[in-house]
């Protein structure tokens, strides 16, 4: 049964992303196989014991970003063909660099997995287990995450008020 | 498969889609004729008996099934189609994780009336609430159609605005009660707490006095959290986009908003949608309010023991959920009525206020609401010790 799950969810979140490359053409399209995506991920999560990071995954990417790229994209009528990513050389270069970079990094933990999977409590992933390391072990980055997340919300705004006087 | 559960969630589907469902569309004009002097629905009946009205729901369901399913030209087919469902699936299944009862134990058997006893039970609301978004914002879009468009864009800014300040506003039941899953915060509201106790720990009373115990009031959020409970009602009616909250529906700006383009049985999803959800809101907020399930004052376990003295505690233990169920039911009656009446007496909302109210009010009220209730933990909890 889990591991038919894994294959439907899996299957669904590679399909979803090689979609929204494929219909690159149509923004909205786009958007709605990256919530196929995420809908996906977030199922692997949940059945990863990762509950809460599953759960935050359908609500904040899921429910609310991508319903934000969606109305963005309504609201100023994209069709294809705008985004000019194509003309940018050094936005493409970019972009392979990442991906490459991505890559390599994600080969390189495969590498390093000890199988089996380590076995964890079941209080693992839930959201009393992740509030409580957040505010104890991993307090510092929290915080700074926080900071860095007011900066961008001051800066948003700081270029909001500017373009309007 | 656990007969036990396929029992419970037979039963929510059968109460919620069967029963209250329908009988909103009777409450809706009901409500609407009374509170504007008018006789109302009355006219659907069969062989003359007309049941204050009741015959309507069935007249309705007839006439949005035989009606002709138009998709307006240039529509995108799929999505037109799916757009409903979209809506009113994730309304139907957000009533799994709200507790209806306790926990109960008769002839060797134990269950607890709830579907779906989750350690993350609000978040997993909130996670297929979200998703119900893209029903109302693709409708618009997929029907090819201006007003359509209009009430999506409004719908989009509006559920996803209400959104962070719904999740906010209830933080402080969290708190409060110190966990997300819906039973632990059922079970925590039927505790007591006495409303003169600081008297003791300012020292105007000696310790022990006895007329200080007498006042005691039952730890229900509504009482913990009078602020919460407004505010989590306020986010939860806009995210539902009923009115005063319907600008993506605008009857008088937009005609209808965004299911504008929509015919016979997918219109009447969106609405079943819309009701459902009214439903839903009206058991989350008695679940996590309105102290759920149990009697103000009464514990489950006090409700047991004094129902066991005359019955046995086999029998003691079902009249104790029968007695609970009608509880949640009652107050979630009373929590659709409640959104009925403002439905009916409030104004529409301009657009501007709706967004003003958001994120200029709620949002900084709640988010004060948390500091205040953190501190005041914490001072009970100095003063405790």
């Amino acid at each position: 049964m889990e591991s038919i799950l894994f294959w439907v969810f899996s299957i669904a979140a590679i399909g979803g992303a090689l979609g929204m490359v494929g219909t690159l053409r149509n923004t909205v399209y786009s958007a709605l196989w990256l919530v196929v995506s995420m809908l996906a991920l977030a199922c692997l999560f949940i059945m990863l014991n990762a509950q809460f990071v599953g759960l935050i995954q359908i609500m904040v990417y899921a429910g609310a970003i991508v319903v934000l790229f969606l109305f963005v994209v309504m609201l100023l009528n994209l069709t294809g063909g705008v985004m000019g990513a194509e003309e940018q050389p050094l936005l493409k270069f970019v972009g392979v660099a990442l991906a490459v970079a991505v890559s390599l990094q994600l080969g390189s933990i495969l590498l390093r997995i000890e199988l089996p999977w380590p076995e964890v409590s079941p209080e693992y992933g839930t959201t009393a287990e992740i509030g409580r390391a957040l505010y104890t072990d991993y307090l510092l980055p929290f915080e700074v995450a926080g900071v860095l997340l007011l900066a961008a919300i001051v800066a948003a705004l700081a270029m909001a008020k500017r373009e309007r006087g | 498969m656990d007969v036990a559960l396929v029992a419970k969630t037979l039963f929510i589907f059968a109460v919620i889609m069967l029963v209250f469902a329908p009988l909103m569309t009777w409450v809706e004009r009901k409500q609407s004729a009374l509170m504007q002097d008018r006789i109302g629905a009355n006219r659907a009946d069969i062989f003359g008996i007309t049941a204050i009205g009741l015959i309507h729901p069935v007249a309705d369901v007839i006439k949005m099934i035989t009606k002709e399913d138009v998709i307006p030209a240039g529509a995108h087919r799929l999505l037109h189609t799916l757009c409903p469902l979209i809506a009113a699936v994730p309304a139907a299944i957000s009533f799994a994780v709200i507790p209806y009862g306790g926990s109960y134990s008769a002839w060797g058997a134990h269950w607890s009336l709830v579907v779906a006893d989750l350690d993350y039970g609000l978040l997993y609301v909130f996670a297929i609430g979200s998703i119900a978004a893209y029903g109302t914002v693709l409708a618009g879009w997929a029907s090819n159609s201006n007003w359509g468009m209009l009430g999506s864009l409004r719908a989009s800014a509006q559920m996803l605005s209400y959104e962070v300040a719904m999740g906010v506003s209830v933080l402080g039941i969290f708190m409060v009660f110190g966990s997300l899953r819906m039973t632990d915060i059922g079970v925590g509201q039927q505790e007591t707490f006495r409303l003169l106790g600081f008297l003791e720990h300012l020292g105007w009373v000696a310790p022990g006095t006895r007329w200080v115990d007498w006042v005691t009031i039952p730890a229900w959020g509504i009482v913990l959290q009078p602020l919460g409970f407004f505010m989590f009602l306020a986010a939860l009616m806009a995210e539902n986009k009923r009115p005063p909250f319907d600008t993506p529906e605008g009857e008088s700006e937009i005609v209808a908003g965004y299911f504008i383009e929509y015919s016979g049985m997918k219109f009447g999803l969106f609405f079943m949608a819309e009701w459902i959800e009214v439903v839903v809101i009206a058991g989350l907020m008695t679940a996590l309010f309105l102290g759920g399930w149990s009697l103000p004052w009464i514990s489950d376990q006090e409700l047991i023991g004094w129902l066991s003295v005359p019955f046995g505690p086999n029998l003691a233990n079902l009249l104790a959920m029968v007695v609970n169920v009608s509880v949640f039911f009652v107050k979630l009656c009373f929590m659709i009525w409640v959104q009925q009446i403002l439905r009916w007496s409030l104004p529409r909302f301009r657009y501007d206020q709706v967004m003003h109210l958001g994120w200029k009010i709620l949002l900084p009220l709640s988010l004060v609401n948390i500091l205040v209730t953190a501190i005041l933990i914490l001072l009970v909890d100095e003063l405790a010790s």
